[in-house]
């Protein structure tokens, strides 16, 4: 779809002529991430973070490739070929660090990707379905992420490996066949290695194919912006090219600079120590604890400590576990308020701070010994975190006054204040002009 | 309807929550959680201030020689080193004479061209640093029942390695007399004991390991005639450590800073083309 003002695609070049005639490829990126791309004037920074998740899986994937003709996935050999990759092949440290920060950076995009979702509940009508493949991807994301992580055969590999598979042994009955099937065997040996070998190959790829769909979805009724008033006419838009691909290109140039700091002098900072030393089924850590991108759901697993009536403790935390991430599906249908842009709800405003407080708070106990203090206060953000999807998010808009809307982009833009009217039900804001 | 569903699951996710939290709360405040003397007395590594730390750090390589003497000295009646290559030496300033006469001055496995028997031969600069054990039940036997960990890796395997070395190998300390900030071991903690074979290190996590101070004044006398105190050959050993665990680390350094200068300016470029594109567009 595009807006009835839409540039369209022109080709002079006769080999463009014929491209376009037999193979419209140049069509259809002129229209996706090019000129013919009608994009909201006012974008913020915020809204260069899905282009710069684009960048980061291209970034793995082809680092993670390269790594992938010098590693070995075996048991007896996967440690040392990882050492191999860092001594002996050339520029191999650089593209080992460069895909273990990678994927530390490409989290750090997403969560901030997410979360600027949550803030200008981008999740709403009609961009549902753009959302729901989004935490499709951040699944995705973290199985791909946890099976890189065992690669190396580190300590903190399999050690991580056993702890998050020994989850799938706390569903009852089935639980333990699973958790052997899943591993081929009782504890992660070289038949887990090999498959995750093979699924750690394969998921990007289906990311690629779900990323895809997901910009698909996007394109159907366009961007939203931080005020959440739809487009109304083409003063409200630029096209893409060159606006938003030099905007881009400025956002990239700065997550590269931030990127290359930690891949060329401080690459293990956001490792483990434990995982230079070689997998040993024999010698557990004295903390075992997963890559920090997964912190706040490790730290909403270990909250749940006492069995509750017959639901026995570790039970209870895997399902809390999955149930975190998997509210997210329901946002789009849990959240009843009309005005979709954070900046417009005050009381909404209040909770999603404060969401982001827990979600600190979670992030700092999940990677902190199971101790007390880090006990309690988990317990009390996780609290919080449930308690603000399920309960806060579909109450609020009952009791809260939004704030007046622009009457349109071009309006709130040019600080032009007399169209100015109270928020309207979604029906009415998401009045985008027919699509062609 | 979908919202009182969400309630509901909400709530419950909460009084399961609180009813665990209530429990927590009510165990800390009853039970004292238990002091230990880890807890006390394990000290964070002290600054050995080599070259290579920092953002601009370096090797310098003469240390770095002196670390591989007191390495081959004292730790390889240990330690392996398996990850290096007897070749990785050229590295650090040898001649290819010199690599092949220090190759040679090790016997690594290998089999006899006669009887085709497993032996030791001379080594040569292709192998890798030979383990002075079999394997790792002999080296269990003959350390107290500890593997004595290989080295190759473990300034990276260590909360600030390079620094950590140093502090264990200097550490080393009578619990009976032991003070740290004022405070003595043994008034503190009278239970605490170092059980025989073991031996007090503040700077080991749980304060007692099975490695006896490897290294003490005068142990070795270095070529290039610099007095070898306990201090500077623990220095030395941590700096050749940090080599091992990471030879790369000097080409990083100096590769990265022209790589992130280059993207500084991009980025500049970037963000002026950005500018100009938008002149006219309030936004
Ligand atoms: C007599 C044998 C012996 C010698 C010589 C020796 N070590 Fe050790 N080393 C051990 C043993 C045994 C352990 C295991 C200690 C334990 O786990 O309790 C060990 C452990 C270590 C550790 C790991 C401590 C940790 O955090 O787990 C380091 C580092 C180390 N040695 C360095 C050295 C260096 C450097 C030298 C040479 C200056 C050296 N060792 C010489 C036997 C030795
Ligand atoms: C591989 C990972 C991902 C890539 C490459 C990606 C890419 C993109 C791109 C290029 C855009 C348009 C630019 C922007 O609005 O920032 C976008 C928009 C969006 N993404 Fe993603 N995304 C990824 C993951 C996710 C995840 C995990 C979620 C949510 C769980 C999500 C939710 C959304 C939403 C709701 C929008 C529309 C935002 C709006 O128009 O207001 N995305 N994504």
């Amino acid at each position: 779809m595009s807006f009835p003002w839409a540039k369209q695609y022109e080709p002079k070049l006769p080999l463009m002529k014929f491209l376009d005639e037999k193979l419209p490829l140049p069509r259809f990126v002129y229209n996706a991430v090019g000129a013919g791309y009608p994009v909201p004037r006012n974008l913020n920074y915020f809204w260069n973070f899905g282009v710069l998740a684009g960048f980061c899986l291209v970034i793995q994937i082809v680092t993670g490739v390269i790594l992938a003709m010098h590693y070995a996935p075996n048991a007896l050999v996967a440690f040392d070929s990882t050492e191999h990759i860092m001594r002996d092949v050339n520029w191999g440290w650089m593209l080992r660090y460069g895909h273990a920060n990678g994927a530390s950076f490409f989290f750090v995009v997403v969560y901030v990707h997410i979360f600027r979702g949550l803030f200008f509940s981008s999740y709403k009508a009609p961009r549902e379905m753009i959302w729901l493949l989004g935490v499709v991807i951040f699944l995705l994301m973290m199985a791909t992420a946890f099976m890189g992580y065992v690669l190396p055969w580190g300590q903190m590999s399999f050690w991580g490996a056993k702890v998050i598979t020994g989850l799938f042994g706390a569903i009852p009955l089935v639980g333990e066949p699973l958790q052997i099937w899943l591993l081929g065997g009782y504890a992660p040996d070289n038949a887990a290695l090999n498959r995750f070998f093979s699924l750690h190959f394969l998921l990007p790829f289906v990311i690629l194919g779900v990323v895809i769909l997901h910009i698909w979805a996007l394109h159907i009724p366009g961007s939203s912006n931080p005020t959440g008033v739809e487009v109304k006419s083409e003063s409200d838009t630029v096209p893409f090219h060159p606006y938003y691909t030099a905007k881009d290109g400025f956002g990239l140039g700065v997550f590269l600079v931030i990127y290359t700091l930690f891949v060329f002098f401080m690459p293990n900072s956001l490792g483990h120590p434990d995982n230079y030393i070689p997998a040993n089924p024999l010698s557990t850590p004295a903390h075992i604890v997963p890559e920090w991108y997964f912190w706040p759901f490790y730290a909403i697993l270990r909250a749940f400590t006492q069995d509750f009536l017959f639901i026995p403790a570790k039970l209870m935390g895997v399902i809390a576990m999955f149930a975190s991430i998997l509210v997210w599906f329901f946002l789009p249908w849990l959240d009843r308020s009309p005005v979709r842009s954070g900046l417009y709800r005050p009381v909404f405003r209040k909770f999603f701070y404060a969401l982001l407080v827990a979600m600190a708070v979670l992030f700092w106990c999940g990677g902190a010994p199971a101790e007390e203090p880090y006990v309690m206060l988990s317990q009390i953000a996780a609290m919080y975190y449930f308690a603000h999807f399920l309960i806060i998010l579909p109450l609020v808009s009952s009791f809260e006054t939004p704030k007046p809307l622009p009457g349109s982009i071009t309006e709130a833009v040019l600080g032009d204040k007399t169209g100015g009217h109270d928020a309207v039900p979604l029906a009415t804001t998401n009045d985008a002009p027919a699509s062609a | 309807m979908a919202r009182l569903i969400s309630i509901i699951v909400g709530l419950g996710f909460v009084v399961v929550l609180l009813y665990t939290f209530a429990v927590g709360a009510y165990t800390a405040a009853t039970e004292k959680a238990e002091v230990t003397a880890e807890h006390e007395f394990h000290l964070t590594p002290r600054d050995a201030h080599l070259q290579s730390a920092g953002w601009t750090g370096t090797f310098d390589y003469q240390q770095v020689q002196r670390g591989y003497q007191v390495y081959k000295e004292v730790c390889s009646a240990c330690h392996s080193l398996r990850h290096v290559a007897i070749r990785n030496l050229g590295e650090l300033g040898y001649s290819e004479a010199e690599v092949k006469a220090e190759a040679s001055s090790w016997m690594v496995p290998g089999i006899d061209p006669n009887t085709g028997e497993s032996t030791l031969i001379e080594g040569s600069p292709t192998d890798y640093f030979p383990s002075p054990y079999p394997n790792a039940v002999a080296a269990a036997a003959a350390n107290n029942n500890a593997v004595p960990p290989d080295l190759s890796l473990i300034t990276k395997a260590r909360h600030d390695g390079g620094n950590y070395v140093y502090s264990l190998l200097t550490g080393y300390a009578d619990p009976e007399t032991y003070t740290h900030d004022g405070k003595s071991l043994k008034e503190e903690f009278p239970d605490f004991t170092t059980p025989t074979g073991l031996n007090f290190n503040p700077y080991f996590p749980n304060l007692n390991l099975a490695m006896a101070a490897p290294l003490s004044d005068g142990q070795v006398t270095y070529a290039d005639g610099t007095e070898a105190s306990l201090d500077q050959m623990a220095k030395d050993v941590a700096a050749f450590l940090v080599w091992t665990a990471e030879p790369t680390l000097q080409k990083r350094h100096a590769t990265g800073f022209p790589v992130v200068l280059f993207l500084i300016f991009a980025s500049v470029l970037a963000f002026l083309a950005y500018r100009n594109v938008w002149r006219n567009v309030k936004h």
